[in-house]
């Protein structure tokens, strides 16, 4: 393997770590500063975040997994992962190359462990992309019923990006993706009488603008922040936009 | 006053500061981050003509801060809302003493709300009744996420706030605004929800709890508890300057607390000196949900009014002639208001 080659596979696998709360990869966002392989398999990664006062347990948890899946790669020796430009930094790097957790990390602070932050926006990103498969039938045919989307099924989604995002979620948060499947179900699998389908599908709707939202300001904060060099060092050419309609994701899968 | 197409709008700022972030402020790297992360906010949210030098955006002072909302702002009555961020700024972020002389002598034009930490413990509960009495506080602005020794933030349903709250009540201090806004988070005490509004809204009911930054951004966790709670509002500050980069989202924003929580309980502010309220005030007035988003109704000129001051106006008791008043709208004090038709996003 050659260092080309070692850098895309560097890269490839810093694709599946998510901003939890945006719902994309940290690379597409423009989070990762830099990406040094050497001969010897060391790594060293600089992320950085669109404010000083991003969440610590967000900063935590995106860097954490970066860390993860660059020493799962069976290539990879030594692995540095630094944030850079925090107000927590410093506690942020010294946890990390310790490898002291996020509780050893923030001591008293930290209540809690991550993983119940993971699996609430892991929830939201389904709630999210179900809404979207549900608001384009709404758009195909006006005439809709909307009630009636409570019995709308998988293999009745047309197969685009929009549902294979949906599959992906519905997988990273443990439901089952058979074709007859109902598409508007709760994170545990439950579907809604016809009564209550109008208002769980405006509920799901706030979830969605609240993701899309928040990667509008962030991606808009990062170039704010580091003007033409937001983009990240990836390769020319291949710009994360602000602009346009909301991507889906390329993956939503969760180091464990 | 704005007047456009002889409508005329009362107009009140329900969200400012005046602050000092100048370097010999700054008591350490944060208060540097925190003011910067503002100016971003700035750069990333404003029209181009609309954007200051750095060095302007670290202090306005009284006599800028009143040339720009009112006389060249529109607004009749603005109303502070104090950060004080001690852990940064030697003299605090918000400037109590500047702002809250300048409200006295203008008390037709500016109201003086303060704040509280209730990890004050009771030195703080005696600091907040001599503060009630000496600035006639109608209300007060919590920052849950202030840094406070090694503590990096409190909940609206600590202990110690309840008792802050009872005191509150009994000294007519009505309006709480709460920083619910993105960023400036501390570690998971942090609520990713607003639950913590949920818990004291229903345990004061007689206080009104405004949501700063409208939950944003966590607007659906907010929108399913004010749709519950008849005392909690809506303030838009940081939501609005999307009405110019992003007004699809902006749109969307408040098509949804429009259906939420209804036109009554929204709170138009600049979050000067983040932005001035001009060019807000200008372009909300000429907003209009854009055709695409079907789902949402049309936003009338009464809608406008109530968001842009009168809403806000009639929780502060503000005077507003006769002529510029907009009736109640006759909404249900919990659940949904919207009516609109289910039709796709």
């Amino acid at each position: 393997m050659d260092d080309q080659q070692r850098r895309d596979s560097a890269w490839h696998a810093l694709d599946v770590v998510i901003d939890p709360e945006l719902d994309e990869p940290i690379t597409d966002l423009g989070f990762v500063r830099s990406l040094e392989v050497s001969a010897d398999g060391a790594v060293s990664v600089h992320l950085r975040l669109p404010t000083s006062f991003c969440a610590p347990n967000f900063a935590y948890l995106m860097a954490s997994d970066a860390k993860d899946v660059l020493t799962a790669l069976e290539w990879t020796g030594s692995v540095t992962v630094e944030l850079d430009d925090h107000h927590d930094s410093d506690i942020i790097n010294t946890g990390l190359a310790a490898d002291a957790g996020y509780r050893g990390t923030f001591r008293h602070e930290a209540l809690d462990d991550l993983s119940e932050l993971r699996e609430t926006f892991l929830r939201k990103a389904h709630t999210a992309a179900m809404e979207r498969c549900l608001t384009a039938i709404l758009r195909c045919d006006r005439e809709f019923d909307v009630s009636e989307l409570g019995a709308v099924r998988l293999d009745a989604l047309p197969a685009d990006d929009i549902t294979e995002s949906l599959l992906r979620r519905r997988r990273s948060i443990g439901l089952s993706t058979e074709a007859d499947d109902l598409v508007m179900v709760d994170h545990r699998g439950v579907g809604y009488a016809p009564d209550a389908v109008p208002m769980a599908l405006r509920r799901a709707r706030s979830t969605r603008i609240s993701i899309d939202g928040n990667a509008h300001f962030c991606r808009g904060l990062l170039r704010t922040r580091y003007g033409d060099d937001a983009v990240g060092p990836r390769t020319a050419g291949d710009t994360p936009s602000d602009t346009g309609t909301f991507v889906p994701l390329s993956a939503l899968t969760m180091p464990a | 006053m704005y007047e456009k197409n002889g409508e005329k709008y009362f107009i009140v700022d329900a969200h400012v500061a005046l602050w000092d972030a100048r370097e010999e402020n700054q008591r350490n790297i944060h208060g540097k981050q925190f003011i910067d992360c503002f100016y971003d906010y700035h750069r990333n949210l404003s029209p181009e003509s609309e954007v200051w030098d750095y060095d302007d955006y670290l202090y306005q002072g009284g006599e800028r801060l009143m040339k720009d909302l009112f006389a060249d702002g529109y607004v009749d009555h603005a109303i502070f809302q104090p950060a004080h961020l001690g852990e940064f700024y030697y003299k605090g972020f918000g400037q109590t003493d500047e702002a809250s002389e300048l409200a006295a002598e203008h008390p037709d034009k500016l109201t003086y709300n303060h704040h509280f930490d209730p990890r004050n413990g009771e030195q703080g509960l005696d600091q907040l009744r001599l503060d009630a009495e000496k600035y006639h506080l109608k209300g007060v602005k919590l920052y849950t996420a202030e840094w406070h020794g090694d503590s990096r933030g409190y909940k609206l349903d600590d202990p110690w706030a309840y008792r802050y709250f009872q005191a509150c009540r009994e000294l007519g201090i009505r309006n709480i605004h709460v920083h619910k806004g993105p960023t400036i988070r501390p570690l998971d005490r942090d609520a990713f929800d607003v639950a913590d509004v949920d818990h004291v809204a229903s345990d004061f009911t007689d206080l009104n709890f405004v949501v700063e930054h409208c939950g944003l951004p966590r607007l659906e966790d907010f929108c399913w508890i004010a749709t519950q709670e008849p005392n909690v509002h809506a303030g838009l500050a940081v939501a609005m300057p999307f009405i110019h980069s992003r007004p699809k989202y902006f749109a969307q924003i408040l098509g949804e607390l429009l259906y939420w929580i209804g036109e009554d309980r929204i709170q138009f502010s600049s979050d000067y000196a983040i932005w001035t309220p001009r060019w807000l005030i200008e372009s909300f007035v000429d907003f209009q949900i854009p055709d695409e988003l079907g789902e949402y109704p049309q936003l009338t000129t009464d809608q406008k009014k109530k968001i842009l001051g009168l809403n806000a106006a009639a929780m502060y008791d503000i005077p507003v002639p006769a002529e510029l008043q907009v009736a109640a709208a006759d909404e249900t004090s919990v659940g949904p208001r919207g009516a609109d038709e289910m039709v796709g996003a």
